[in-house]
């Protein structure tokens, strides 16, 4: 199994994830990280979902999402050729002792400090996953009291846009036998 | 007349107010709605003020299963989406059935449902569900509407949705609020679904590839499913079948697609497919599907299936395409065109010389399909086979009648034994399985094709499951005919215990041979019950159901209880392993090819 990253663009429209969860969970495919946001156009938001599968049920599942009416565009990301972040937020246990290290740490990964307690500091950080982890191994033996992260988003790197072109208007006509009564 | 200006939207507006529940009525008529089934109920009960008076018939059906059967088989006999009707909570958890039936099978259906007020939404409220979330699985696409001025465009839509590609059903929920509330009437003229663009047209390319393999082959089968049928490909299939004289096998969903009495057609292939049909794909070296999804009751055993097949495999759903099996050339496309496509393609090379060779391969299943027909053994003490009376009533009503069969024993046997000449005249529950759905089929059926003879092969399970739509049947003038395959057993259970269970009927023994009286029940309900249970009595029981037509009439057939359904492959077994009949298999690797 491999993991592969999709962004799919999905109409602005209550009931969506639920749908797209869904789908997921009752074709026996698990979702690693979901992240769920607007877009530049404000009635299409952005999903990026990761999960781990081989490239023939990853094809099913693209198939079967595509199938969804409220779903526009599926497009798998490649790591090589994106960008790919995860938000975290960690609350450490930092005392007078070792808070100066605690902040070394801070700066070595561009992390931020984000709120101070006496006996704790809540630090932000961003990054691919692989950065994440080797941040919080390096914290670990502070005492780590809680920790959140975010789904990862990712972006496409050059000047192309995924989202160009989905809200080309397709109009259906209506068919024919359906005349409007008198 | 009343006005109707195009506004900027580009909807054509009536401008006068009106309450949501009259935007439905009229929207629904728009749509060309001719016949709901349905049950009132409080949250939906806006909605039949206006519709007593609409020139829609309403068909007040006994229960909301019967409703969305009913739509099912008005659906699958005409082309045409069938609409049902019910009210929030229990009244929509009926349809679930149905609606998971119908997207299973593709069934162009579109269901409207009510909704407790918007405000009250996930308080709890009296007979509220979240029909919208339960659907969700089993439904091609659907809506809740809380905005009354949304109802036209979402009723518009969900026809579009319901008929087009791969069809299936739509729920729309609409909040009785929507349905009080004041709006104003605007039907759409175009609609905006950027993420709904099914592809009917196939790529030129797959087509001259197929071709390619086509006139490559030496042992080609043409593996014909329900999308024949769904996109009236039925002319263009006998073409292309003629054009090349490659055999025909249809699936349980696409009987009737391919004539049973042409020469180059082998039947259904499958888990009680025909020793020819099964032959046929298990040894080709090309698989055609038209519009088949490689159902697990068709391809038994994935692994050992057609092991030496290239496939190709056309389908307008490209989810069906490699889901199973790898296709070699997947085709995206409606079943008519992409045939139509091939035809010209083929014929092309026809004109140039260049036409496939199958003619060692014709003659090989002509012999397995000589050898090995559909057939059994008559019980020895003058008891009644239920294939001879499938058999006489398919003789006798003729291949222009509509057949609607629930599941189980007497579905594989009415598959077999009704002569079917043309499309939508077969009408089964294929994919979900479900007991129960012939007798409203066949009402809804009857609905859609008044003048058409209609017949429910049912078992006396399935009948126990919905036969309360004969009052349906009687009240609304729907001269339905029901043949109950009556072995007083869940039969086909029966048999599986017979086989793998070492004879422990647990549990499917019926007893209805005396409870319930069928003939009783029937004209309990207005019917006209008869009883038959001696061979030679069947053809005059036949012909004098055959003689009513102004009510509905139901059969009991009392037949034989241990009639078992052959040939058959175990599940899970490989085709390869296919029994004639019991411990008899066919012996077709013999005289190999």
């Amino acid at each position: 199994m491999s993991t592969h990253t999709l962004s799919v663009l999905v109409e602005n429209k209550p009931g969506v994830l639920a749908r797209i969860a869904g789908l997921f969970s009752r074709r026996g495919f698990n979702i690693d990280s979901l992240a769920v946001g607007p877009t530049e156009h404000p009635e299409v938001s952005r999903m990026t979902i990761v999960v781990s599968v081989d490239e023939s049920p990853l094809e099913q599942v693209t198939k079967q999402l595509n199938k969804l009416v409220e779903v526009l565009k599926i497009v798998e990301l490649d790591d090589r050729d994106s960008v790919e972040r995860e938000l975290l937020l960690i609350k450490v246990k930092a005392d007078t002792e070792s808070r100066g290290q605690v902040l070394d740490a801070v700066q070595l990964f561009r992390a931020k400090v984000v709120d101070v307690a006496p006996d704790a500091v809540t630090i932000e950080v961003t990054g691919n996953a692989a950065k994440l982890r080797d941040f919080l191994a390096v914290l670990e033996p502070f005492g780590i009291r809680e920790l959140v992260q975010s789904g990862m988003v990712a972006i496409g790197r050059g000047s192309r846009s995924i989202t160009e072109r989905t809200l080309r208007p397709v109009q259906v006509p209506v068919a024919a036998a359906h005349v409007i009564p008198s | 007349m009343t006005d109707h200006r195009l506004d900027r939207d580009g909807v054509a507006s009536t401008g006068e107010s009106i309450t949501g529940a009259q935007s439905l009525i009229q929207s629904l008529e728009s749509a060309g709605a001719e016949n709901i089934f349905g049950i009132p109920g409080g949250a939906i009960l806006p909605a039949y003020d206006p519709l007593f008076d609409s020139r829609i018939r309403h068909i007040l059906v006994r229960h909301e299963q019967g409703a969305g059967h009913a739509a099912q088989g008005y659906a699958a006999a005409t082309g045409k989406v069938g609409v049902c009707m019910a009210t929030s909570g229990p009244g929509a958890t009926n349809l679930v059935t149905p609606l998971a039936d119908a997207h299973m099978d593709s069934v162009p259906l579109v269901a409207i449902t009510g909704q407790v007020g918007a405000s009250m939404i996930g308080t709890d409220a009296f007979q509220e569900a979240d029909i919208r979330g339960i659907t969700m699985p089993i439904t091609k696409h659907n809506f809740l509407v809380t905005d009354p001025a949304t109802i036209p465009r979402v009723i518009a839509e969900a026809f579009h949705i319901a008929s087009t590609g791969r069809p299936g059903p739509v729920l729309v929920d609409i909040a009785k609020s929507a349905l009080q509330a004041q709006t104003t009437y605007a039907w759409p003229t175009e609609l905006h679904l950027p993420g709904y663009r099914p592809v009917t047209r196939p790529h030129s390319k797959q087509i001259r590839e197929a071709t390619r393999l086509i006139l490559a082959s030496r042992r080609p089968v043409l593996y014909v499913g329900g999308g024949v049928i769904r996109s009236r490909a039925d002319k263009e299939l006998r073409t292309l079948a003629e054009l090349t004289g490659m055999p025909v096998v249809t699936t349980l969903m696409a009987r009737g697609a391919f004539p049973d009495s042409h020469p180059q057609h082998l039947g259904m292939p499958g888990m009680h497919g025909t020793v020819a049909a099964v032959a046929a794909l298990q040894k080709s070296d090309l698989m055609i599907s038209l519009g088949a999804r490689f159902d697990d009751r068709v391809t038994g055993n994935l692994d050992s299936f057609a092991p030496d097949a290239k496939v190709i495999h056309a389908d307008i759903d490209p989810a069906e395409i490699g889901k199973n099996r790898v296709a070699d050339v997947p085709i995206v496309g409606d079943a008519r065109e992409v045939i139509a496509d091939l035809i010209v393609a083929l014929q092309a090379e026809q004109d140039n010389g260049n036409t496939g060779d199958y003619e060692e391969w014709v003659r090989f299943l002509s012999g397995v399909k000589a050898k090995y027909p559909v057939g059994y053994d008559a019980p020895t003490d003058g008891g009644l086979a239920p294939q001879y009376v499938i058999e006489r009533l398919s003789a006798i009503t003729g291949p222009e009648a509509i057949y609607a069969s629930g599941v189980g024993q007497h579905q594989m046997w009415a598959t077999h034994f009704v002569k079917f000449e043309h499309p939508n005249t077969w009408l089964n529950s294929g994919g979900l399985g479900t007991m129960g759905y012939a007798v409203p089929a066949a009402m809804g059926a009857k609905v859609g094709c008044p003048d058409t003879t209609v017949w429910a092969i049912d078992g006396d399970g399935c009948f126990q499951m919905t036969n309360q739509e004969l009052a349906t049947c009687t009240i609304e003038g729907i001269p339905i005919k029901v043949a109950i395959i009556n072995n007083e057993s869940l039969g086909m259970v029966r048999q599986w215990q017979t086989l793998f269970y070492e004879g422990r009927y647990s549990n499917t023994d019926l007893q209805s041979k005396r409870v319930p009286d069928f003939v009783k029940l029937a004209e309990a309900y207005g019917a006209v019950g008869l009883s038959c249970e001696k061979p030679g009595d069947v053809d005059a029981t036949i012909a004098k159901a055959m003689e009513i037509n102004d009510v509905p009439v139901v059969v009991d057939f009392r037949v034989e209880r241990d009639a078992m359904v052959w040939p058959m492959v175990a599940a899970g077994s490989s085709n390869n392993d296919i029994k004639y009949a019991r411990d008899l298999a066919p012996d077709f690797e013999e005289d190999d090819i």
